[in-house]
């Protein structure tokens, strides 16, 4: 975040300062929406969308917006947008946005979306905030279509819906894991890249706050 | 600049031009997409009738398909087609919730979890509508998580089932999800409805483990609560409550539209 440029607007926020798996940001969607890939990969594309043109109008007048009511300027601009993509969607994608069903919506309650406007567009130039928005969305984007191939490919033996496992159900041979159709299993996947890409970067590992004191005297209860 | 941004009147120029522009790009933006998403709404509601039909062919225009299905209302109280409304616009759920079409349930005899039940229902006939191949009918009532919602198809002697599909519902993936699973469906095939051809009570339900007979259907594994569910709006819908008068007409060979002078007949067969 030292030096912003275009390209590291761009490139950071996919792997070096990823908004869910460095920032945890924005999980809640990335628990619901990751049971198939090709609804991910919709969601993913409808917060890059969001995110771009909401840090690109957001910049384009903060000069303007008074600080008393920033907040709410800024959540009028993503609300609107967000309408505009649900009916975008509802109108050239009515399979896609039927999976999604509320999940479009919520993407108005996206902490990506909202930290995004106040911490980067609010400080920073048109151009420069929309390809941050665009880095945002792809990061987070990026995260949910790895959740969903290991969700879609383990749960239900298949990758954008072509078969992988041929699963029992259909006279294969894969008993699917019905575990990972649920959202608690996007939890383990996400905490599992959250550890690998911090094993990876380790200046991304954060200095404990306190230190747990160690117990001196370990006595009996009774 | 910032001590003037923040003088109450920038604050109101900026939040009431604000207001103005937003509202123009979201109506502009409804406005312009609506007739591309009642087509779409039109196409997914036709696609499901045609599927649980077995007519659905990928690939072919929906419209074109649709031609040999026909649209009734049926009043469900006496089974007979009614022209007050237009089968085209009309909403059965909205009906239900209206006091001049619907009607609370209450207690015992809201099975199906529905509370309010519209008395009057669109029903597709696939073919002749004289003479129909098959009768199309709209079910819904609560599963595990939530309504669902679904059409039920049955051959034109209104006893015996084509097949089942739900468009609409909340039940686990993988569990109670399967009522979408094509394989599952196709178990429905052949199944009757009334167990013998006097009866109005319906006899068709998911059994766990090893369905037999006739009108038994093998239950979803590890979802018991949402078989349940779909066995109790099966029981519901094609009950008295609901479409079993009409279905009797099919049954004793008298067409709907003949009612009027069939109806004594019809009470006969009905006490004997």
């Amino acid at each position: 975040m030292s030096a912003v440029t275009p390209k590291g607007v761009l490139v950071n926020p996919i792997f070096k300062n990823n908004p869910i798996a460095l920032q945890i940001l924005g999980i809640c969607s990335a628990l619901a929406v990751t049971t198939s890939m090709s609804v991910s990969l919709v969601m993913a594309l409808a917060v890059i969308a969001v995110t771009a043109f909401s840090n690109l109008f957001v910049s384009t007048i903060r000069h303007h917006i008074p600080s008393s009511i920033r907040i709410i300027v800024q959540m009028t601009i993503i609300a609107s947008l967000v309408i505009v993509v649900d009916q975008v969607l509802k109108a050239y994608a009515y399979d896609m946005s039927k999976q999604l069903s509320v999940f479009v919506g919520l993407i108005i309650t996206n902490c990506i979306v909202m930290g995004r406007a106040e911490a980067f567009a609010m400080q920073n130039g048109p151009g420069l905030s929309f390809l941050d928005g665009i880095g945002n969305g792809m990061g987070y984007g990026v995260i949910l279509l790895i959740v969903s191939f290991f969700r879609e490919l383990l749960g239900a033996g298949s990758v954008f819906g072509f078969t992988i496992l041929h699963t029992v159900n259909d006279g294969g041979w894969y008993v699917p894991n019905g575990l990972l159709l649920l959202p608690p299993s996007a939890f383990f996947i996400i905490g599992l890249f959250i550890w690998l890409l911090r094993s990876l970067n380790p200046e991304q590992i954060e200095t404990n706050e306190f230190v747990i004191r160690k117990n001196s005297m370990p006595k009996e209860a009774v | 600049m910032a001590a003037s941004n923040n003088s109450i009147k920038k604050i109101l120029i900026v939040a009431f031009a604000l207001c103005i522009v937003c509202s123009v790009i979201v109506s502009t933006a409804a406005v312009a997409l609506r007739p591309l998403q009642q087509a779409n709404q039109e196409a997914d509601r036709k696609s499901n009738i045609l599927r649980v039909a077995n007519l659905y062919q990928p690939g072919v225009p929906i419209d074109e398909q649709f031609e040999s299905v026909t649209a009734r209302v049926v009043d469900l109280r006496t089974g007979e087609y009614t022209d007050e409304f237009d089968p085209e616009t009309f909403d059965g759920f909205e009906a239900a919730r209206d006091p001049a079409t619907g009607r609370t349930l209450s207690g015992d005899r809201d099975i199906a979890g529905l509370s309010r039940q519209e008395m009057y229902s669109t029903v597709y006939l696939v073919g002749d509508p004289e003479d129909p191949e098959q009768i199309i009918l709209p079910i819904r009532g609560q599963g595990l998580w939530g309504r669902m919602r679904g059409f039920f198809a049955v051959e034109g002697d209104g006893n015996t089932i084509v097949g089942i599909t739900y468009y609409e519902h909340s039940e686990t993936p993988g569990l109670g999800g399967e009522v979408e699973n094509p394989r599952w469906q196709a178990l429905w095939e052949g199944k009757q409805i009334y167990a013998d051809s006097d009866s109005i009570d319906p006899a068709i339900r998911l059994v766990k483990g090893g369905a037999s007979g006739e009108t038994e259907v093998d239950a979803l594994s590890g979802a018991t609560l949402t078989s349940n569910g779909v066995t109790n709006m099966l029981q519901f819908w094609l009950s008295a409550e609901g479409f079993a008068e009409y279905l009797a007409r099919f049954r004793d060979g008298v067409n709907p539209d003949d009612a009027a002078e069939a109806d004594p007949d019809f009470e006969t067969a009905e006490g004997a």
